[in-house]
């Protein structure tokens, strides 16, 4: 470990990274309002698209076709898609389970304990 | 050299806001921190040659996902705002994990010495042009797939936000 790690290199980009996802693990882990959860997620989603674009960036191999450099972008792009779905799909089931229940606290979520 | 500050500017803003989304006890605050996390990280797409994707996340995660997340969150707000987002009784032991997950990764990413990475790296790409040439070509299946995916997710979400009128 230098100095030079802290330059703007790949490894700093993947520190970015790495924060991001642990302060999304710690919401999903800590919070009880299930739409805070829901945001720790998209936290970990973003990490790792920065990942991916990074890598993409900074490590490409010649030898490989040239229309597969942007590999770690549409990887990306895929995750965002994933992502848009699993919000849209997550609220409306918070909406749901509110009307039913009139609660968004995880805790409460308990139908299928016996 | 002014893309290093550049750098360093967004991504502390970025893991402030962060840090913001999972400590702020008020969750409407939570869900303005959170834009304010998805611009730093658009930011940093722009300064990885990014570009389509920084405007993609513009759009798509500052500008739809926030703006779903606000309204939910003003659709199902009750009690005092001040006491909105709190925190369960472990978290504690969650806040110990997620710590020993990034000391995990980080001790990887710093020791790591031979990530192959470029002397001059790729400067070129990343534009909307070259994009949708591999996604047309290529990466055809993976984004039809998408499209359905899309499709049948936000038809799922309309039925079941609203709810369906049983047929006689």
């Amino acid at each position: 470990m230098n100095l030079s790690n802290l330059s703007v290199g790949l490894s700093t980009y993947l520190l970015v990274g790495a924060m991001l996802f642990s302060l999304g693990l710690y919401g999903v882990f800590a919070k009880r309002n299930i739409i805070a959860i829901l945001m720790s997620i998209e936290l970990m989603l973003n990490a790792v698209n920065i990942n991916f674009v990074a890598f993409n960036r900074f490590i490409w191999n010649q030898k490989i076709d040239v229309h597969y450099i942007l590999t770690g972008h549409v990887a990306a792009l895929f995750v965002i898609v994933v992502a848009a779905a699993e919000v849209a799909v997550g609220l409306a089931l918070v909406i749901t389970i509110y009307r039913n229940r009139q609660t968004t606290n995880v805790d409460e979520f308990n139908w299928l304990k016996w | 050299m002014v893309g290093t500050v550049v750098f360093f500017i967004f991504a502390i803003m970025a893991i402030a806001a962060a840090w913001g989304v999972v400590t702020s006890k008020n969750i409407v605050h939570s869900a303005l921190y959170l834009v304010l996390s998805f611009f730093g990280i658009a930011v940093l797409y722009v300064l990885l040659n990014a570009d389509y994707l920084a405007a993609v996340q513009l759009l798509i995660y500052t500008g739809a996902v926030s703006i779903m997340i606000i309204f939910a969150v003003m659709l199902t707000l009750r009690g005092e705002i001040r006491e909105s987002n709190p925190e369960n009784r472990s978290w504690g032991w969650g806040a110990l994990v997620s710590f020993l997950v990034f000391i995990v990764i980080a001790l990887v990413v710093l020791t790591n010495t031979d990530w192959r990475v470029l002397p001059t790296p790729w400067t070129s790409g990343g534009s909307a042009a070259d994009l949708s040439l591999l996604l047309l070509t290529k990466f055809m299946i993976p984004f039809e797939a998408a499209a359905v995916l899309l499709t049948v997710a936000l038809t799922g979400a309309v039925i079941l936000a609203k709810g369906v009128k049983e047929s006689k």
